[in-house]
């Protein structure tokens, strides 16, 4: 048995229903602490409806689930406080500073000032970004943009990250950057949720689950799936497992 | 002959040199990729050539005309399929492609057998309006409408983007078949992975073409010994091997990490490299640059 | 090509709710909103009496007013002068004076006027209150003479008190009517170009082999239709419902309302052209019609009484010469001896307007 303090995102037989429609169907999973977990489904597949209702943002309507150790019925907003969310359009304010940007996400996560001002040093510090730290963002580098997308969601200190199809149309160089910032973030201990429909992003992640019709069909490493299904892409595992026929 | 041919085509918006001037041709029956990341200069390289937007130095022809100066036969003879599948949400599938086979002048049941496969995935939902269609069924039929009409050239303004990887496949399947039908296809898309699927791919990178020609050619120019490798942690082995003497480049790719190294050697070197460093290699293998080896070569070196 | 791209705009509009609501729904609830707020039931308004008669019939037509329910006395006056006082400040909203020698000249069959003064200045109650009181004289009339001749023998004669020609109440249905058309052609032809932009359909028909005015046209045709269709409905409503005269030429009516419907048509494709997005062009249409509409073209507020400077503002906005028209024919009967002035202008306005709309709408751009 895994120790639960290493548990950082728990569902157990999570179903959501609107109405009749089945969005989400007894979802089960576990993601360890500093894991980076690849939440892969086709668009509709029920991979937005799931990483809602972990978010604390949509009640279940049945099953159990914890997120940082919080109930997603009853702790809705404590999960809050401790995750943190990035999507592809990175989230940040194009008409606002950098510096401002950090500032204001401190302020809605509940940072004081000198907490907000070290902050701000530390990120500026760490991505180097002495000499764009009073530009707007919009005049900023596209990869840049994404280094301080994912460092503001990050400026509370969350114990998981949601990131949402974080590397769409981002040159290959830019991408993997990126990749290399996540990874260094899973090292320190941050759980990483990748939700995304771009099959390639999968094959960096630690482990992947792929979700077809609001159930997960396929739960493991990539290179274990690439195994079971004897193909050589995460491309190929989602295709033979979307159409339920084999090729091979 | 050329299907597309482009000489010193240029484009800035204020500051920003969206196109950078930049020539290349489309040969006739050729499917013809453009491959860049956002930003890259595809989606207004594209509008140049299907006469919404003037450019600002350079000519470019389609079917040996100006898109400048003869663009009312351009329109009448190119498909185009722009970035989000312009279709009419509150409309059929059917009342979609009837209407543009009325814009066109002409009628939906003359150009069926071309559009062939792609109707036929379809037409059992004719009745059932464009907005509640999945990614891949808008994507067909706004392929459909573009075909509606055959034209000569077929012009795909990132047409894969935000579909799931099936449809994506699927997709490319159907551009063979059009291409097998005698028409030029020129596409634009953002994954790299799609490349192979091209006859000529020209690379884009801030307004420029940074390599054109067959994707395995393109491939082949990598002179670099590349390896994959991986370890017990890719982060780690990846830190520890930035030190590794003659490295060109190391990055994330996938459960690997690529190595790019400036001078031969052998798998061994490496994996002694990595045990004195303390990482545990699982893998190591030479292998082939694919397109985005190449691409972040020319990024970081071209 | 062209049938294609009606069917098309018509189906768009058949298939939302919200733009069905906004074409039908929102004449009805303009006109209702203007035309009805104001004028329900009064109960116990206060009037004034000048009675120069003192006789038993003056006294039984008073009490037969007072006990209708729908006045109470507030003054009693004594001689003309007061009667201008008793309306100042809105003390009394109507003014009824009994000729001398009342039961008298009843009596002896002559004709007798009874003067019914109204504070027209909230046109509305006044027009409602002036119909009551001549209702309860002509019920007191059969009364006293059952067997009553076809002529009457009591005459009130209504004098309206600040606003002698009744302008606003005419100028109502003619404000509506410029209201929602300009609101209608303009605000929604400029949001379904916008939603074209918005879905990418814009660039795909702007490759076509259509042409520029073809565009245009389908998407100004459907909308003519409606528009018209919706003048004739406000326009009967106006006349039905509301008690608007009709003495002109129909047909000129409806050219009228057609140039004007033009004109906010072109105007339309203009905001479309620069507006990118459904709401973008929705506010502008909002900013830029319907506020200059409401306040400036005399629908409202009266343009002799405004600055100087707004006043040469009104004189660019459509609807001042529409409601100008469509008063002159309505009220006045006027053919175009009347009102070429406004017609000219409405012409020249929708001429220029969508020649320069055609000419903005570029299928491409530099």
């Amino acid at each position: 048995m895994v120790n639960q303090e290493n548990i950082a995102v728990k569902a157990k037989q999570l179903t959501r229903k609107f109405g009749d429609f089945i969005a989400t169907k007894e979802l089960t999973l576990e993601v360890k602490k500093g894991e980076i977990f690849g939440f892969l489904g086709a668009n509709g597949a029920g991979k937005t409806t799931a990483m809602r209702m972990l978010c604390g943002l949509l009640k279940p309507s049945s099953g159990e689930a914890t997120v940082a150790g919080f109930d997603v019925y009853k702790e809705a907003e404590k999960i809050k406080k401790n995750i943190g969310y990035m999507s592809q359009k990175f989230s940040l304010y194009e008409d606002l500073k950098v510096t401002e940007n950090i500032s204001l996400f401190g302020g809605i996560y509940g940072l004081n000032r000198k907490e907000i001002k070290l902050k701000t040093q530390n990120i500026i510090e760490d991505l180097n970004l002495h000499s764009v730290a009073n530009k707007l963002v919009r005049a900023i580098p596209l990869g840049w943009k994404q280094k301080l997308a994912f460092a503001v969601a990050q400026v509370h200190d969350p114990k998981i990250i949601f990131l949402d199809e974080p590397t769409g149309g981002v040159d290959p160089l830019t991408r993997r950057q990126f990749w290399n910032e996540i990874y260094a973030s899973a090292d320190r201990g941050l759980t990483i949720f990748v939700t995304t429909h771009y099959m390639d992003e999968a094959e960096y992640c630690h482990r992947v689950s792929i979700m077809v019709d609001g159930e997960v069909k396929a739960l493991g490493t990539p290179r274990e799936l690439k195994n079971q299904y004897q193909v050589n892409s995460m491309d190929d595992v989602f295709t033979e497992l979307a159409r339920g026929t084999s090729t091979k | 002959m050329s299907a597309i041919a482009v000489n010193g085509i240029s484009k800035n918006f204020g500051e920003i040199q969206a196109v950078k001037p930049m020539s290349f041709s489309v040969k006739e029956g050729e499917l013809f990729g453009l491959i860049g990341p956002d930003g890259a200069g595809k989606t207004t390289l594209i509008k140049i050539l299907v006469t919404v937007l003037k450019p600002d130095s350079g000519f470019a022809t389609i079917d040996h005309h100006d898109v400048v100066k003869d663009y009312h036969y351009i329109r009448n003879i190119i498909g185009y399929m722009p970035g989000k599948f312009a279709l009419y949400q509150d409309l059929s599938i059917e009342e979609n492609m009837k209407f543009f086979a009325d814009v066109f002048g002409t009628k939906l049941e003359d150009n069926l057998e071309l559009m062939g496969d792609i109707y036929k995935q379809i037409e059992p939902f004719k009745k059932r309006r464009a907005g509640q269609l999945s990614g891949g069924m808008k994507q067909k039929l706004a392929l459909c409408c573009a075909l509606i009409h055959r034209p000569k050239i077929l012009i795909l303004d990132e047409p894969t983007t935000g579909v799931d990887a099936v449809s994506r496949k699927e997709f490319w399947n159907m551009l063979q078949h059009i291409r097998t039908q005698g028409i030029s296809i020129l596409v634009s898309t953002p994954y790299m992975d799609e490349a192979a699927k091209c006859d000529r791919i020209a690379l884009m990178q801030d307004g420029s073409i940074i390599a054109l020609d067959t994707p395995q050619a393109i491939r082949d120019s990598f002179t670099y010994p590349i390896f994959g490798i991986r370890g017990a942690n890719n982060y780690h082995l990846i830190e520890k091997m930035k030190s590794f003497p003659h490295l060109r480049s190391i990055y994330p790719s996938g459960e690997f990490a690529h190595l790019v190294m400036n001078q031969e050697i052998t798998l061994q070197e490496i994996e002694d490299f990595a045990a004195k460093s303390g990482e545990k290699l699982i893998e190591s293998k030479l292998i082939k640059a694919d397109i985005e080896d190449c691409f972040i070569e020319m990024m970081q070196h071209g | 090509m062209l049938k294609g791209l009606i069917i098309k705009e018509f189906r768009h509009i058949l298939r939302d709710p919200k733009t069905l609501l906004i074409l039908f729904g929102m004449p009805l609830l303009q006109l209702l909103l203007f035309g009805f707020a104001l004028s329900t039931e009064i109960k116990n308004a206060p009037i004034a009496i000048l009675d120069h008669a003192k006789d038993a019939q003056s006294y039984a037509l008073q009490s037969k007013i007072f006990s209708s329910g729908y006045f109470r006395q507030q003054e009693k006056l004594k001689n003309e002068k007061q009667i201008a006082q008793s309306f100042e400040g809105g003390k009394v909203k109507l003014v009824l004076v009994i000729p001398p020698k009342f039961a008298e000249q009843l009596a002896n069959g002559n004709h007798v006027e009874i003067q019914v003064i109204v504070d027209a200045s909230d046109i509305n109650t006044g027009i409602t209150l002036q119909n009551y009181a001549q209702s309860i004289i002509q019920n007191f009339q059969q009364q006293i003479h059952p067997t009553s001749k076809p002529f009457m023998q009591i005459v009130p004669k209504v004098r309206m008190m600040f606003n002698p020609e009744l302008k606003s109440v005419y100028a109502f249905v003619p404000g509506v009517s410029a209201l929602v058309l300009i609101l209608i052609s303009a605000m929604l032809t400029s949001v379904t170009i916008a939603r074209e932009k918005e879905l990418g359909t814009m660039e795909v028909i702007s490759i076509s082999p259509l042409r520029t005015q073809h565009i245009i046209l389908g998407k100004v045709l459907p909308y003519l239709l409606l528009s018209m269709i919706n003048a004739a409905f406000i326009i009967l409503v106006g006349i039905w419902v509301l008690g608007m005269p009709m003495n002109g030429n129909v047909l000129i009516l409806l050219l009228e309302c057609l140039l004007y419907v033009l004109v906010a048509l072109a105007f339309g494709v203009l905001i479309s052209v620069k507006a990118n997005t459904q709401q973008e062009a929705m506010f502008i249409s909002l900013l830029s019609m319907m506020l200059p509409t409401i306040i400036l073209s005399g629908f409202i507020f009266p343009v002799e009484s405004m600055p100087w400077g707004l006043q040469q503002i009104s004189k660019i906005i459509p609807a001042s010469y529409f409601i100008e028209a469509i008063k002159s024919i309505m009220i006045k009967g006027g053919g175009f001896d009347l009102i070429w002035k406004p017609t000219l202008v409405l012409a020249f306005m929708a001429t220029l307007l969508i020649i320069l709309s055609i000419k903005q709408l570029k299928t491409r751009t530099n």
